[in-house]
């Protein structure tokens, strides 16, 4: 009845104050639903807790402080805040043109393996200022070319990129697997694994800690991500095919291209995050060198809203939660999956209560 | 010795398919209720995670009814774990259910996270019940088929097998009734192709489309729970290895039709058999990382046929509200 009253001659000032006020609810609502979601999420997470015999108050404490009680502990959480924000915004770019990439294990995967081929080819013939960026590019067009084969499924062949991106998880890692057990192993070592990079193949860390390069290039992607989704023609593309494509198609985009390049955007990431890990952590190619990172990533995107800065505070809250979990798991004996599960519940409450929100808040 | 290849070749065949039907059942379960999921319009990318629930589900039960009735009702146990897990993978399906129809979210976004609920979910589960333990349960024995299984090759190939495996080609049977002979199917069909006419004609889509989800979430449970309770008798994390994906590729390949979902899960049950043999044949020129990922390939390969818009349910994966 009102909408039909302000249809007919609405003036300048009405029609901005009704558009206005719906936004500034929505706005206030998204970023209280991930408060809300994360409340339930831990709510859950204490039952579970609970059931399992310990006190869940306690418990959380011991979380908290495994996380941030000391210099050790929050260098912990950093270093896993780097990978969940580098996985987390790569997706960002790839959902916002609702390109469901759910292959950033495999992109990982194949990211570690290039960068760490050129690394063990490279590292006694050149100095690290010029072999780590080396790796960092390898890494990243290894993962992009690993996602590129599901763009090309995807476009050519109209193949599901859901199914194809997670068949090629499996792929990637017994190829990796592969690899490092025969060709590439450490003819030293019986086990199967890669040989090992070396000094100037690894992370350059800030002097006297952990933290290394990679971290910083995750929270100097933040501001880039922004760039690239907000400020440039290609990141309007991709946020109009995500908003709607037939619009997007006839409003004559290419609509290949912005699906190919938010696919190979986040396999470059990914791809990155795995160069990176070897390369400050891991140090050669062998099983289990992936954190599920792949996975627990699109939780990140998802909870920050597929935002940069709410990646960020997602990655943040997700690396406590995991680093707190192993701490839990060391006082406690729970396992440390426990993490995994709040994380889930944790999105699944968000995506409840923004339905909701949608329905009632009107 | 010509004969003895003769013999060897027999035996490696025979006991290729054998095992190539018993791999394809988990798959197909899932894969058969997925197609009455999206017959009905809606999207269930969580299989995954539902196939490791019924899969843990079905593991801790007949566990504990073991151990709660040995030695004398080890027949009953591994039924008690397959009931289970259909059971526990409704409990996913209304979650889901929930989530898809009731407030209406993303589909894809719901399901993969419930895939990862339920990866996480079951794998603390199991830490916390059975922490490094190796439990161990007994499987579901072969029930030979009096006379048949005495044919040659025949016998051997498709009247050997548990019951859960015979039991799977009735629910094909009836999974096909179901959806085109009776009123409940052609309910689910229409509430997935035209929901708006559907809800005209006096049909409550909402309550088509929770039934069509549970009885497919059931159906991946079951399917799961036969990997662990019917066939292997353990229980390991993420031991659905991918698939709960492949039989939502295979969906798509068999054109959301039962009878082709069958034969394409023979096909990836005979891949991952092949898999399995080659493997135990030890050839040093095959490195078994090729061979492990064969179902994955296959996979892949057996999407680039493609499939016209027009074979798909016409609302799959879009919500609906009555304006």
């Amino acid at each position: 009845m009102s909408e039909a009253q302000s249809s007919g001659a609405p003036s300048a000032a009405q029609a901005t104050i009704q558009r206005r006020q719906p936004r500034r609810a929505t706005t206030i609502w998204s970023l209280l639903a991930p408060l809300l979601g994360a409340l339930a999420g831990l709510l859950v997470g204490a039952f579970l807790i609970w059931l399992s015999g310990a006190n869940p108050i306690t418990a959380y404490g011991v979380m908290v402080s495994g996380a941030f009680g000391g210099t050790r502990q929050i260098t912990e959480t950093l270093l896993l805040i780097g990978p969940l924000l580098l996985m987390g915004l790569g997706l960002t770019v790839a959902f916002r043109g609702r390109v469901w990439n759910i292959g950033g294990e495999g992109q990982y995967y194949m990211g570690a393996l290039a960068g760490t081929v050129v690394g063990l080819f490279f590292q006694q013939r050149l100095p690290g200022l010029a072999l780590i960026p080396l790796m960092l590019i390898a890494g990243m067009a290894g993962g992009a070319l690993w996602a590129g084969i599901a763009a090309l499924l995807k476009i050519r062949f109209g193949v599901n990129e859901i199914i194809a991106t997670l068949m090629l998880n499996y792929i990637a890692e017994y190829t990796v697997l592969y690899l490092a057990r025969v060709p590439l192993k450490d003819p030293t070592s019986f086990l199967p694994q890669s040989a090992q990079l070396l000094s100037p193949a690894r992370m350059p860390t800030l002097v006297g800690t952990r933290i290394h390069l990679g971290i910083a290039l995750a929270f100097l992607l933040i501001p880039l991500i922004y760039l690239l989704l907000w400020k440039t023609p290609l990141g309007f593309r991709i946020r109009a095919i995500g908003a709607n494509t037939t619009v997007a198609y006839h409003a004559g985009m290419n609509v290949a291209f912005g699906l190919a390049f938010a696919l190979l955007f986040s396999g470059a990431l990914a791809g990155l995050t795995g160069i990176i890990e070897v390369s400050a952590l891991h140090t050669r190619l062998k099983a289990g060198i992936s954190g599920n990172y792949g996975f627990t990533g699109i939780l990140v995107a998802l909870l920050g809203r597929l935002h940069p800065l709410g990646v960020l505070v997602a990655a943040c809250f997700f690396a406590a939660l995991a680093i707190g979990a192993q701490t839990m798991h060391s006082v406690y004996g729970l396992p440390i999956a426990l993490a995994q599960v709040i994380q889930g519940l944790v999105v699944l409450f968000v995506l409840a209560a923004d339905a909701l929100a949608r329905r009632y808040g009107k | 010795m010509q004969d003895l290849n003769h013999l060897l070749t027999a035996a490696f065949v025979i006991s290729l398919l054998t095992s190539g039907i018993r791999l394809a059942i988990p798959i197909f379960l899932a894969a058969l209720g997925e197609i009455i999921t999206e017959r009905g319009g809606v999207l269930n990318l969580g299989l995954e995670g539902i196939m490791l629930v019924g899969a843990l589900a079905g593991f801790m039960v007949a566990y504990d009814a073991e151990q709660l009735f040995a030695p004398s009702w080890l027949w009953l146990t591994p039924w008690l774990g397959l009931l289970a897990g259909a059971i526990a993978g409704m409990g996913m399906g209304l979650i889901m259910a929930v989530l898809a129809v009731s407030l209406q979210t993303d589909q894809v976004i719901a399901s993969i996270t419930l895939v990862i609920v339920g990866q996480g979910a079951t794998t603390y589960l199991f830490r916390q019940q059975f922490g490094s333990l190796t439990a161990r349960i007994h499987p579901l024995p072969a029930v030979p088929i009096p006379l048949l299984a005495k044919l040659p090759v025949l016998g051997e190939v498709f009247f050997q097998h548990d019951l859960m495996t015979y039991f799977s080609i009735v629910l094909l049977v009836a999974a096909w009734y179901f959806l085109y002979q009776t009123v409940g199917g052609l309910n689910i069909r229409a509430v997935g192709e035209h929901p708006a006419a559907a809800d005209t004609s006096g049909i409550n889509v909402t309550a088509v489309r929770y039934g069509a989800i549970l009885i497919g979430a059931a159906f991946a449970g079951l399917g799961g729970a036969v990997l662990t309770v019917a066939q292997l008798g353990i229980f390991s994390e993420g031991i659905t290895a991918g698939q709960g994906w492949i039989a939502i590729a295979l969906v798509i390949f068999a054109r959301w039709r039962p009878g082709l979902a069958f034969g394409g899960a023979l096909l990836f049950g005979l891949a991952t058999a092949l898999q399995f043999r080659i493997q135990a044949l030890n050839l040093q020129f095959i490195p078994y990382e090729l061979l492990l990922m064969l179902p994955y390939l296959l996979t892949l390969l057996v999407l680039l046929r493609g499939t016209r818009r027009a074979e798909a349910p016409a609302a799959l994966g879009r919500p609906y509200s009555k304006e």
